[in-house]
């Protein structure tokens, strides 16, 4: 059994350390702190300005000016703070958030990310994407390990337009872990049941 | 003169065709509503917009789009703003598209005097083509300009007569940055508080970076994407 959403979102949250400061992506990584485990503290930021981001709210509890970076309405836990889009990006590309988590269309050997364009698709634009992968101290990828209509994601070189050169430190997918180291991807782990075969057959590197 | 104002008219005194104007706002979050508004009556064309995503879902600064008013964008993202797309599709509107925190910096360096920087972001990127690289011990750093406008128009929760700002939860986000970076910065506020009210610790913005103030008590305040979370059992 490949890794479902929900394990995939398990396996990401064993990632991240106590204490961490993370960006979480639109998508998969918003799955995440469903499953941290018991006791483990993390302060998640959002790129419109907060650090210390708290779940969706309560019904009827929505406040229409806290919002996170993805625009859907959000709660601040105690100890959370709110400021302007120069401190957040400061916080970002100075190297003060621990882990990015992001989604990507492609995840290049060389730690290459494509996560932004899609040749001549309609364009969604860039937000925040480039400046977290490249300021980001730690880059979490997890992504579906082919795309829908069955083409590799994992690649020796990405042809989608980058978001950054040579950031991806480990990449998530349904048929488990895997960190690029140059001309291949290293496997960490293979998902309950998968075979290395049927990786090999669905990667567009090689596998270390 | 003091800084205060009593009509959208008057806080959008002097904007007129071809100007360039910053808008705060995150999507629909922070918007100076009634400033909004008032350019699409007021109608000058030809206009630079730098803002986050140029309005959401019909609302917002859709409507500056719709009402044909701009010529030029700076933005960072267009995720599923309909009317963007189309005008970008029909070439009527010049799009640029920049990573969130160089738009960001590049606004501030223009309120802090600073003519230019090095960034890591983009670099490797087609944000970089055409740009100059330069190594910093052993990394590569794109040099990216100060953006500039004749105008801001920015939302904030509290200003006094001499325009010092509190802003609100993620209504902040741009805004303080525009303020800095045009030359004539009108604030739309919830509220307007004497002199000496805003305690100066907690000041989120010094009056020096506001020339105008309209205090406007009603905002929509819409939700992009409204999401919760069901209430436990019995709480």
């Amino acid at each position: 059994m490949p890794f479902s959403k929900q394990d995939m979102a398990a396996r990401a949250a064993q990632e991240i350390e106590d204490g961490a400061i993370v960006n979480l992506g639109i998508g998969l990584p918003t799955l995440v702190p469903d499953y941290l485990p018991e006791g483990r503290e993390i302060w998640l930021q959002s790129e419109n300005g907060i650090l210390g981001m708290g779940p969706y709210p309560y019904e009827g509890e929505e406040d229409p000016q806290v919002i996170n970076a993805g625009k859907q309405t959000v709660t601040i836990v105690d100890g959370g703070s709110c400021f302007d889009s120069a401190t957040s990006f400061a916080m970002i590309r100075g190297g003060h958030v621990d882990l990015s988590i992001l989604g990507a269309m492609q995840i290049g050997a060389n730690g290459d990310i494509a996560n932004w364009a899609i040749p001549g698709g309609r364009t969604m634009g860039i937000g925040g994407a480039m400046d977290l992968a490249a300021g980001s101290k730690r880059i979490l990828v997890m992504s579906t390990h082919v795309t829908k209509k069955g083409k590799p994601k994992l690649l020796r070189r990405c042809s989608f337009p980058l978001t950054a050169v040579g950031v991806v430190d480990r990449v998530i997918t349904d048929l488990g872990v895997f960190d690029p180291v140059g001309e291949g991807f290293r496997v960490v782990e293979l998902a309950p049941g998968v075979e290395r075969a049927e990786v090999e057959a669905k990667t567009d590197a090689a596998l270390e | 003169m003091g800084k205060v104002r009593e009509s959208v008219e008057q806080a959008l005194e002097g904007i007129e065709d071809g100007a360039s104007i910053m808008v705060g706002g995150f999507g629909l979050c922070g918007n100076a509503e009634a400033l909004i508004r008032g350019v699409v009556e007021k109608a000058p064309k030809e206009l630079t917009l730098i803002s986050n995503n140029a309005g959401n879902l019909g609302k917002g600064l859709a409507a500056w789009l719709n009402a044909g008013l701009i010529r030029k964008i700076f933005c960072t993202y267009v995720g599923n703003n309909e009317d963007l797309h189309r005008m970008m599709a029909d070439g009527t509107v010049d799009v640029t598209i920049l990573p969130q925190g160089t738009f960001v910096e590049r606004m501030r360096a223009a309120g802090a005097g600073i003519p230019a920087f090095f960034t890591p972001t983009g670099v490797g990127t087609v944000v970089a083509e055409g740009k100059e690289i330069r190594e910093f011990d052993g990394r590569e750093y794109v040099l990216e300009e100060a953006l500039h406008a004749d105008f801001a128009l920015i939302r904030a929760a509290e200003a006094d007569p001499f325009g010092n700002l509190r802003f609100y939860r993620t209504a902040r986000n741009f805004s303080p940055i525009m303020a800095t970076a045009a030359k004539t910065t009108v604030v739309e506020c919830d509220q307007l508080v004497g002199l000496g009210e805003i305690d100066p610790d907690d000041v989120h913005l010094p009056g020096a970076f506001v020339q105008r103030v309209l205090p406007v008590a009603e905002h929509e305040d819409a939700i992009e994407y409204r999401t919760t979370r069901p209430r436990p059992e019995g709480g």
